[in-house]
């Protein structure tokens, strides 16, 4: 069975490591930090101006000026910092956080993403994303495989206005993970009950199928 | 003596600006935006203005105000959903949309501040951002050339303040509001507490006094919530 948003979230919270600052974007990724496995400790960058991002706040305690990136009402937990906007992107390009997870409509086979723009259709803007993907060192991409007409995602070339070139290091999908290579995308886990022929047929771009490919454990 | 940078309200606080300047918002979303300064700028009647924004307020609410008066020509921004009137008059030509990355937004604000003509980032290479840009190779990493800004207001909101002009922010809504003070020829605070100097403790001061030309204590505040997310007890 292919995974929900939920699914996909838990498993990229398997690739999260003891010590590590963690951006975390719109959508799917922010579900992972429902995820975290136990005994480590992580801590969430939030690139409007803190560290230390916790839980939504209980009713009736919500802050104006305690907001997300997506602008949700959000807690601070203890040894949080709130800095500004220029200092936290600093941490961005520094290459300080150590791991980045956001959402695509695209991603290439080369690691090129695509996330702001629909020519002609959906002009949102690209927020902190544009920042996040030149710099960062660890990439993971959080999508479905494929879009509602059940084309699919995983692309030889993007074919929307990009967010960054060759910059995703790792996709999980609703049907896969991923690993991006000089020669495309290196198939390492299937999703439980998903065969390698269904992503396949649901991946555009160059697939590297090496020995048995095992199922995800979730 | 402390020079005193006190104005009376946000009529005195926006006195000079003028039709086609360029101006900039602090704020995050509806977060940290300076709502008094913005209506007095409803009321001024200034049209044509460049506004540089992170984002462009909502429907009714923060900049949302200045695109429905039709007091604005252009937006500056790096995240322009959730309102309505902007996508009418953006697709409709009415209003001319700038999209670069927050990052550099944010960059190039603290430059304008910091007398940083301008600088090499790698945010937006490859892409559309990088159109028309020089592109430099450093450190084995390809790199694109931004500007400074150049703004002849900068309208920011902070929590506390001194007539010396000395601010501190409240949690995530210090956003914008620090590296758009620096940048401001012309620096407006509003804040929700303004104190005699010596009540702020000058070792937990966010935004020193010299990057603020004028202060007031803001007649109201209503900090809408774009987004209300809780969790059940």
């Amino acid at each position: 069975m292919a995974l929900d948003k939920n699914g996909i979230a838990q498993r990229i919270a398997q690739e999260l490591k003891h010590g590590y600052y963690v951006n975390l974007g719109i959508g799917i990724p922010t579900l992972v930090a429902n995820y975290i496995p136990g005994g480590i400790d992580v801590e969430f960058q939030s690139e409007n101006g803190m560290l230390g991002m916790g839980p939504f706040p209980f009713e009736g305690e919500e802050d104006a000026d305690l907001i997300n990136a997506g602008k949700q009402t959000i807690t601070a937990l203890p040894g949080a910092a709130f800095f500004d906007s220029s200092t936290s992107f600093s941490m961005i390009r520094g290459q300080h956080v150590d791991l980045t997870v956001l959402g695509a409509m695209e991603v290439s086979d080369q690691g090129d993403i695509a996330n702001w723009k629909i020519p002609g259709y959906m002009v949102k803007g690209m927020g902190g994303a544009m920042d996040l993907v030149a710099s960062a060192k660890n990439i993971i991409v959080a999508m479905m495989h494929t879009n509602k007409k059940g084309e699919s995602k995983l692309l030889r070339q993007c074919s929307l206005p990009l967010t960054g070139t060759k910059c995703v290091t790792k996709v999980v999908s609703n049907l896969a993970v991923m690993e991006i290579t000089d020669k495309g995308f290196k198939l390492l886990e299937r999703a439980p009950g998903v065969t390698v022929e269904e992503i396949q047929a649901a991946t555009e771009g160059r697939l590297i199928l090496e020995g048995e490919i095992p199922e995800m454990k979730l | 003596m402390a020079l005193n940078k006190q104005v009376a309200n946000a009529e005195d606080a926006i006195k000079g600006i003028e039709s086609r300047m360029t101006i900039m918002f602090g704020g995050f979303g509806l977060c940290g935006i300076p709502e008094n300064s913005i209506a007095a700028i409803q009321n001024n009647g200034a049209t044509g203005l460049t506004c540089i924004s992170n984002n462009a307020g909502v429907d009714g609410f923060g900049l949302g105000v200045l695109l429905e008066s039709r007091q604005v020509k252009k937006m500056i921004s790096s995240y322009v959903g959730e309102n309505e009137e902007f996508e009418r008059q953006m697709l409709s030509g009415e209003l001319d949309v700038e999209l670069i990355p927050q990052g550099t937004l944010a960059e190039r604000c603290r430059a304008a501040g910091a007398g940083i003509p301008a600088f090499f980032t790698p945010a937006g290479y490859g892409t559309e951002v990088a159109e028309g840009k020089e592109e430099r190779w450093f450190n084995d990493k390809p790199h694109i050339l931004e500007h400074a800004f150049d703004a002849s207001f900068a309208f920011v909101k902070a929590w506390k303040g001194d007539t010396a002009g000395n601010l501190i922010f409240k949690s995530t809504a210090r956003n914008f509001n620090h590296a758009m003070a620096m940048a401001g020829k012309i620096t407006v605070a509003e804040v929700e507490e303004l104190l005699p100097v010596g009540q702020l403790n000058p070792n937990e001061i966010h935004t020193p006094g010299i990057f603020v030309q004028r202060i007031y204590q803001g007649e109201s505040f209503e900090k809408r919530i774009e987004q209300r997310t809780v969790r059940i007890k």
